[in-house]
């Protein structure tokens, strides 16, 4: 009548279901590749102890939270990316977020402005505003936090190659309102070799640009101790197309590589490991992605403990944001699309986020209206407090399914570390197009998994019906490149241009030595140096790298 | 109709629906601000909520519905006042009543409409400040 | 460095942080008043046996889901709730439902329907159509499943005071398609203690109207094997108020009382008991919703084997449907509702329920249109086929918290069920009126801790902004008059001898002890209208009039 053992229930009461019945799948898999039981129980779990796999939320090896009480204390930060067309248009928003409750503030840049060309240069032609602000100089970053005091809010800015050049902007904008420096509190992205693996943002070839990382690092470390002097993101591999154990391996392979060059810089690690923050996906598999947010802080953990020899537990904490996926929104039937983030915000906060963005439900379409927004962040609302999703610390824990995919994930994604490793670690590897290349066949297979129907997509490949034309779309207008040009013109022709000749070359000078940029980027933008003028400075000494393809 | 004492509320479910969490929360909050309530239970027709009405004296009609029917059921309500002299009654609503809706229902002497997620606080506010009227 | 016990945690590891910088709240509860520690781990579990209290999927005391696969063998029935306006406007919704790929239909029937009057009763003024399709005799209901054939699909009829008359029409329409009635699979509410405690569509008092189930259940038992006859509902105890402990004592307490009304007739238990189905509801809290629907297998396993000696496994299986919360939608922001919704479907989901409506986003506002019923649809379908949450049987099995939190509301949950039984039962328990001051406790107490923004609702009393406008559905007055119409046609075109004489053999079945369903196939087969056998009935059992409590 009832069963003893898993092996004896199999035998006496499934089997004979699924012989009367077939099953909807021959096997249930994640979307990484790992094979699904039909349920979990504590065999699966055998090795299994609570003090070393698990532990308690706030201490190593961090599975459960890396606060002792999470969202008990304090909500995590609702966190929306936001910015197009202009300064102006920009800041208006972010003043509309604020008073919608967003607790942080998270700037998208233009192309040009991450690519390190000005409004004016021929190749920004078409694309001015249009995926972020635009930001020429310090100027249009005064507009942009406008009546926004930088000593209240803390401000994520998705920037990389440029990095230290709109941290300079910010730091300067901070000084000019009176922030001391050590007040500020936010992240830059900062991470480069995502970008070779997968974003495409880079500007210079892969050594200069870690120098510039660990510039930042060190500058920090010393004058704002409250920065995140990056954020390691899985976000982007995970778009590409990636696995979600691949998103884990690919990303902590890069925050060791990151680790390792500050280290070699000769920074301490415990200097500067606690401001290392993360950037990751939730994605559509529920439990994969909760279990894959508790492995990575396990995995972390490990690593800068027994890796790297870090003594202070504030450098064992893998601390991260999370966006919902972008790239599982549809164009069709819009509302789906609120169905699909509220599941990954659910996702991300059952895996103890520090901080989340969730995507409008037009974001397929044009950047998000307000009202799509407004639903956004109501969204992370309800979970907060009607929900009380927060209630409890790490809710799924000691889940047989949770805790077992936790351990698979973890195993998966540290053989991933392991083969890096083997190529000589995360840069060597991109040179080589090795996770390139491991990213476009994960994603190859899934296309072809969902255009096979294998793989659902409601309202895409089933379930399609017609669907209600969304209205309200933002639409950036060319006006905002025309003005663009036009301040970046007068700009030129009003400021101490014998000034910025001198800070720019003095740049030059500490760019061709071995002494830290950060300093003499924050004289060239306080001298309304403009983004491009910097970067040409920087691309005569660095040069630039094509893209390393891989097909 | 200004008056002396406590303010007299039926708080009355008209039509055939049963859901009457909303009334009864009403009916609650209003007697805790110091309101005297009659509540009548459900199924009423408008008939029985005038009769009712004009036996107990009451200064203010709340009616209920979430069933839809109100644009047939409250007018009745509000006529069958009128013709037995209570036209001052102060006659509000409460329920699932579209906002469109609700010109048709003043114009036919429902002095206010309070949907779904109203405070208490502001039915309270909003009979204390018409009753000193 | 690292704790090794949970208070050792709690002085090294948590309280120099919580006071450095304190908590949100003084306390955290659950709806039900559970108060809930910070974390919980193995320690919180230390009487845990995983064979007794868990169990596979499959087993008594089906803990983790009444099958051994669950969703990997087939997705729940996606079964959205829709019924409005006329037969022929609500046979145009179910063909669109069941061509966006629903699998059942639910009928909602409009209220002089559930309370037993026909369209022309001047009781039925304004409301005809209005919550539900209009349902005054068999052509009515020929024309609601007309071109639906009704061996292909599952049916389930929320009603109750007259759910007798109706599912006699439904065994009609089968019989006129040609079918035998051992092919209809379906569900009836048919669960009239809960509308004394919280719904309202009652007619007749508790004990003729028990009488009626008893019949229904034979019937079935006999005729319609596949046929749920019964679904006892915490749903509209739970909109009416009621917290998530009190929606399983007293809804299973509703089944105790069902059951030992059945068994008092003569039937073995394993003969009915394993065609009972349930309706619950799932609100906002996430894992108290969770918790609730494991808690509930359990405790209706324990009721069904050891109380009442049931032998068939399948007597001991808790099976439900689920709504998500009503209550829980806001007319403020209605976009929010479906974040709302999916949090809601995704509780019922991990919770191993049968079958599944969603709310729709304008609910708060009108019947659902065309538009947010498929958007509904889409959420379960996302759930479904997209979030992989199918793929493994109880996932949150095994979990510190929720199995905490299961054996907690269990525990609660008897409790009330004991103070029922004290009382002498469900039903004299309602005649004291004491379920519905209970309820009644619990939503003034709710309403309150939300208009002092202790417990937020966003959206109207906290982060309120502008709505957007959105379409609405409307029920015309020329529903009802049609529907008048229709009827006066009926009564002149029929045979009415035939259907006097029905009506009289009724009667004295009703009288007298014998099962009234042939006599209702019969009234309904000669066109006999609902109200007119609901007047026979009233005559015969008298009405009920309300359990009045304030």
């Amino acid at each position: 009548m009832t069963s003893k053992t898993k092996q004896e229930w199999r035998e006496g009461c499934l089997a004979p279901v699924i012989k009367r019945s077939p099953e909807r799948q021959d096997k249930f898999e994640t979307t990484s590749g790992i094979e699904l039981d039909t349920v979990y129980t504590p065999e699966d779990l055998v090795d299994f102890r609570y003090v070393r796999d698990l532990g308690y939320p706030g201490e190593y090896p961090f599975t459960r939270g890396v606060q002792p009480n999470m969202y008990r204390g304090r909500i995590w930060t609702i966190r929306q990316y936001a910015g197009f067309g202009s300064a102006e248009e920009t800041n208006q928003r972010y003043r509309y977020l604020l008073e919608q409750g967003q607790t942080g503030l998270s700037v998208a840049f233009d192309l040009p402005t991450q690519i390190g060309y000005d409004s004016d240069y021929p190749q920004a032609k078409g694309e001015v505003g249009k995926v972020g602000v635009a930001i020429d100089s310090l100027q249009d970053i005064e507009t942009l936090f406008q009546g926004i005091p930088l000593g209240k809010v803390s401000t994520s800015m998705t920037i990389n190659a440029t990095a230290p050049v709109l941290l300079a902007m910010y730091i300067a904008l901070g000084k000019k309102q009176g922030v001391d420096p050590s007040k500020l509190e936010g992240t830059v992205q900062n991470d480069i070799l995502k970008e070779y693996i997968a974003r495409g943002t880079h500007i210079f070839p892969p050594r200069p640009s870690m120098r510039l990382t660990t510039d930042i690092f060190a500058y920090c470390a010393k004058n704002i101790p409250r920065w995140n002097t990056i954020s390691i993101s899985g976000y982007h591999i995970r778009e590409a197309g990636s696995t979600a154990a691949q998103e884990i391996g690919f990303t902590l392979a890069n925050g060791i590589a990151y680790a390792k060059a500050a280290i070699d810089a000769g920074l301490e690690v415990d200097s500067f490991a606690p401001r290392l923050s993360f950037f990751f996906n939730s994605h559509v598999n529920f439990f994969e992605e909760i279990a894959k947010f508790r492995a990575a802080r396990r995995l972390w953990a490990k690593i800068m403990k027994e890796r790297f020899g870090a003594k202070d537990s504030r450098s064992w904490m893998l601390r991260f944001h999370t966006q919902t996926a972008g790239c599982s929104l549809t164009a069709q039937q819009p509302y789906n699309n609120i169905v699909r983030t509220t599941l990954q915000g659910l996702a991300a906060t059952l895996g103890s986020t520090q901080s989340l963005h969730t995507n409008s439900f037009d974001e397929a379409y044009a950047p998000p209206s307000e009202e799509a927004v407004t639903v956004a962040v109501r969204t992370q609302q309800i979970l907060a407090h009607e929900n009380d999703i927060g209630n409890v610390v790490d809710p799924l824990g000691g889940s047989y399914y949770i805790e077992y995919l936790t351990n698979e994930l973890e195993n998966k994604a540290s053989e991933y570390i392991a083969k890096i490793d083997n190529l000589g670690g995360a840069v060597v590897a991109i040179e080589q197009g090795y996770q390139q290349r491991e990213i476009q066949d994960a994603s190859y297979s899934y296309q072809r998994e969902v255009e096979s129907g294998q793989r659902a997509v409601v309202g895409v490949n089933k379930f399609v019906s017609p669907y209600p034309k969304i209205t309200g779309l933002i639409r950036v207008k060319p006006e905002v490149e025309k003005r663009q040009r036009e301040r970046l013109a007068q700009l030129k022709k009003e400021r101490d241009n014998s000034k910025v000749s001198q800070t720019l070359r003095c740049l030059e000078d500490v760019a061709r030595g071995k002494d830290n940029t950060m300093p003499a980027f924050l004289e060239c933008v306080e001298a309304y140096a403009t983004l491009g003028e910097i970067c040409d400075v920087l691309r005569k000494i660095f040069g630039t790298q094509r893209e390393f393809l891989v097909f | 109709m200004a008056k002396q004492g406590k303010i007299r509320v039926l708080i009355a479910k008209p039509g055939l629906d049963g859901h009457d969490r909303g009334a009864k929360v009403v009916a609650r909050a209003l007697r805790d601000a110091g309101m005297e309530v009659i509540y009548s239970g459900i199924r009423q027709t408008p008939e029985m909520i005038v009769e009712a009405a004009v036996q107990e004296d009451v200064d203010v009609v709340g009616l209920s519905i979430l069933s839809g029917a109100h644009l047939e059921l409250l007018p009745l309500v509000t006529k069958g006042l009128k013709k037995k002299g209570r036209g001052d009654a102060l006659v509000i609503a409460g329920g699932i009543i579209p906002e469109d809706d609700v010109p048709a229902l003043q114009q036919a002497g429902v002095k206010a409409v309070f949907g779904p997620g109203a405070p208490t606080k502001d039915i309270i506010d909003f009979i204390k400040k018409e009753s000193a009227k | 460095m690292t704790s090794k016990t949970k208070q050792e945690w709690r002085e090294n590891c948590l309280a120099p942080v919580v006071k450095r910088s304190p908590e949100r709240q003084n306390k955290f509860e659950t709806t039900s008043d559970i108060e809930l520690d910070t974390v919980y781990t193995s320690e919180d579990l230390t009487g845990f046996d995983y064979l007794e209290d868990s169990g596979y999927p499959g087993e008594y005391p089906f803990t983790r889901g009444v099958q051994p696969n669950m969703y990997r063998g087939r997705i729940w029935t996606m079964r959205q709730y829709a019924g409005f306006g006329s037969a022929e406007e609500t046979n145009q919704r179910y063909r669109y439902l069941l061509q966006e790929g629903q699998s059942g239909l639910s009928v909602a029937f409009d209220l002089p329907t559930q309370i037993g009057y026909d369209s022309d009763h001047p009781l039925a003024r304004g409301e005809v159509g209005k919550v539900g399709v209009a349902v005054n005799s068999l052509q009515d209901m020929e024309i609601i499943f007309d071109g639906i054939s009704l061996d292909r699909i599952s049916t389930s009829m929320t009603i109750n005071a007259t759910c007798a008359p109706i599912l006699a029409m439904y065994i009609a329409v089968a019989k006129k398609q040609g079918l035998a009635l051992d092919k209809l699979d379906g569900t009836t509410q048919n669960d009239i203690l809960k509308e004394y405690i919280a719904r309202g569509t009652y007619i007749f008092p508790p004990k003729p109207s028990i009488r009626l189930i008893a019949d229904t259940a034979a019937y079935c038992s006999k005729y319609l094997p596949r046929w749920n006859y019964i679904n006892i509902a915490g749903y509209h105890i739970r909109e009416a108020g009621a917290t998530a402990t009190q929606e399983i004592g007293f809804t299973l307490a509703d089944a105790i009382e069902y059951v030992k009304a059945i068994v008092d007739t003569g039937l073995d238990v394993d003969s009915f008991a394993p065609r009972i189905s349930f309706i619950f509801q799932t609100h906002n809290n996430f894992f108290e919703e969770i918790a609730k629907l494991r808690a509930l297998r359990r405790l209706w396993a324990k009721i069904m084997k050891e109380r009442f000696g049931a032998k068939n496994p399948r007597s001991w299986m808790f099976r439900t449907h689920i709504q998500t919360g009503g209550v829980t939608l806001t007319s403020q922001q209605p976009m929010n509702n479906i974040a709302r919704a999916t949090v809601q479907a995704l509780a019922a989901v991990l919770g191993g329920i049968q079958s599944l409506a969603v709310s729709c986003y304008d609910e708060g506002h009108c019947i659902p249109t065309e538009e947010s019923v498929r958007q509904s649809l889409r959420l379960q379908q996302i759930l479904a086929y997209e979030s992989g949450v199918t793929d493994v049987v109880d996932p949150l099995g095994g979990s510190y918290y929720i199995e905490w939190l299961t054996d907690e509301l269990e525990k609660r949950g008897a409790e009330y069920i004991a103070k029922i039984d004290s009382l002498g039962g469900a039903a004299a328990a309602i005649e004291q009126g004491y379920q519905q001051k209970e309820i009644q406790e619990s939503s003034y107490r709710y309403q309150k801790e939300i208009e002092s923004g202790q417990r937020i609702v966003v959206g109207i009393n906290k982060f309120i902004s502008p709505s957007p406008k959105i379409t609405l559905l409307r029920v015309g007055p020329e529903v009802e008059i049609n529907q008048k119409n229709k009827l006066a046609k009926l009564k002149k075109n029929r045979d009415n001898t035939k259907v006097n004489q029905t009506l009289k053999r009724l009667e004295n079945v009703a009288q007298n002890n014998d099962n009234t369903m042939p006599a209702f196939l019969e009234c309904v087969e000669a066109y006999a209208t609902l109200g007119e056998m609901c007047d026979v009935l009233r005559n015969v059992f008298s009405t009920q009039r309300e359990f009045l409590v304030v």
